[in-house]
């Protein structure tokens, strides 16, 4: 964390890379951004995140206040305490701390509480894995929090200091999972670009909800009975806020552009523009696959990469008028969904209804499975002729 | 049901804000007892406004008030807890003075 280097290119500038791995890249934009409560239970791989930070709270270079609970599910159930008090308010997990935190998750996105969790993606039991898949994220799918997915420790970083932002967005008020690769990116060192404190803290701003329950003047019931004559209303206006999200990143993530030249959206294309096949991934995979993208493209071949950073809300609009040009694309899914399609596959395949696109599944890399560069090269050349539309595939299993 | 809003109309969360909504007088589940007090006994030390589970107790700033019945479930947690036994139950068809207070000057001042 204390190295540094020169990045040759930009030496001029001064612009100075920091060694960091995305669990620290995580702590320090959570330190940066200086949260009021922190709630927090270790789990591999997401507890170097909270480690981190902690030593920074620790040190005084965060204020936050530490919540150190007995399990997960009370970690979340502290964080929506805190936020429905008024407080800004993050945590993490990983795999079966999300599992046990999954109730509070729901409840959290109902109370329209905006709490930044900090996700190291990792299987779900049994049997017991601690390496990276994508299951913990997808069983908390439907819970109404908005999940991106990064792709590397710069990611981590800048969707970190984003994060309070989407989830305080006036018309978005959601739970915003910022999932990163356990140990693929987690306990990864790359150089990251991170801003000064203080840019940090004024583009981060105050935190600011509706209906803060220690606001007296202004007396409120939060988390209340509903009835049959208005649950309906209330899950109808969690969609609501879902379909607010995508302009809230938009504006937010343009803002940010302004001050680090780097810019977000709710997905990245690789080499698509005049692409006939395709590879969609999530996470740290999507980079991955453009190193093959590369090769291949030097070979002639028209191939290219879409990664989708929101999966929730998923931008399927944009999915449709990128990949309805193409002859056939591969999702690639590290998750199951068993008895049915991979998770990531459903929501493709929903996009491009009614297109001639060929859609395949493959299942890869669970439980920490590696995918390897001739694995993806197998599934390009496999896209020339791509297998029936019901077709399951699996990477790199012995069958 | 005339008046139940479009969820465009309501507050986010399932929020409740105090001013916006109806205000139903729930005390009138209680039933059996309903509790009073003897002034003349209380040390304002307010720990039936902290027990009680509804908002029948009234106090102003660190002084006791009396009863709103129109809360009040007659859960009795404010007599069980009086160290002074000030506050008794007492039948709910009986007749009782204003925030059911049923005797005594205060040494303090409740008014």
């Amino acid at each position: 964390m204390e190295t540094t280097i020169e990045s040759p290119s930009v030496a001029k500038k001064k612009i100075r890379y920091h060694l960091l791995t995305g669990a620290e890249a995580a702590a320090t934009a959570m330190q940066q951004v200086n949260p009021d409560v922190v709630s927090v239970y270790p789990i591999t791989p997401q507890t170097p995140i909270i480690q981190t930070f902690s030593k920074y709270v620790a040190n005084g270079k965060a204020t936050t206040e530490i919540i150190n609970v007995e399990s997960e599910h009370s970690a979340m159930s502290a964080a929506v305490g805190a936020a429905t008090a008024g407080a800004r308010t993050m945590t993490a997990t990983a795999s079966q701390g999300l599992a046990l935190m999954i109730e509070v998750v729901y409840i959290a996105s109902s109370m329209r509480l905006p709490i930044v969790m900090a996700i190291g993606n990792r299987a779900l039991s049994g049997p017991i894995n601690i390496h990276c898949d994508h299951s913990d994220s997808m069983l908390a799918r439907d819970s109404g929090a908005v999940q991106i997915f990064v792709e590397n420790a710069q990611e981590a970083y800048d969707f970190m200091v984003m994060a309070s932002r989407l989830a305080e967005h006036e018309k978005v008020l959601l739970p915003v999972m910022i999932c990163q690769d356990g140990f693929t990116i987690t306990h990864t060192a790359e150089p990251v670009l991170t801003l000064d404190d203080n840019i940090v803290k004024d583009f981060v701003g105050d935190y600011q909800i509706p209906y803060p329950l220690l606001n007296l003047d202004k007396v409120t019931t939060q988390g209340p009975f509903d009835m049959p004559d208005y649950y309906f209303e209330h899950k109808r206006q969690q969609q609501e806020a879902m379909e607010a999200f995508p302009d809230a990143l938009e504006k937010i993530t343009e803002e940010y552009a302004k001050i680090t030249n780097r810019s977000y959206s709710a997905l990245d294309t690789y080499k698509l523009n005049d692409a006939e096949r395709a590879i969609v991934a999530l996470g740290s995979t999507a980079g991955t696959v453009k190193d093959i993208v590369d090769d291949l493209r030097e070979k002639g071949e028209k191939v290219g990469v879409l990664k989708i950073r929101s999966f929730r809300p998923f931008p399927d609009q944009k999915v449709r008028e990128i990949l309805s040009s193409l002859k056939s694309v591969a999702v690639f899914d590290r998750a199951m969904s068993f008895g049915s399609h991979g998770p990531l596959f459903s929501e493709v395949s929903r996009s491009l209804y009614g297109t001639d696109t060929k859609l395949s599944n493959y299942i890869y890399g669970l439980g920490g499975r590696d995918l390897f560069p001739k694995d993806i090269i197998k599934v390009f050349e496999e896209l020339k002729q791509p297998s029936p539309q019901n077709d399951m595939n699996y990477i790199g299993l012995r069958s | 049901m005339p008046d139940l809003k479009k969820f465009q109309e309501l507050p986010v969360g399932g929020t409740v804000v105090w001013d916006q909504t109806v205000q139903p007088k729930t005390g009138g589940w209680r039933t059996g007892l309903k509790p009073t007090v003897d002034l003349s006994k209380c040390v304002n030390c307010l720990l039936c406004w902290v027990n009680c589970p509804d908002t029948a107790v009234l106090a102003d700033k660190t002084t006791f008030k009396g009863f709103n019945y129109d809360y009040c479930k007659g859960c009795q947690l404010c007599a069980e807890v009086c160290p002074t036994d000030a506050i008794e139950m007492v039948d709910e068809s009986e007749q009782v003075p204003a925030l059911g207070r049923i005797g005594g000057e205060k040494y303090g001042n409740n008014d």
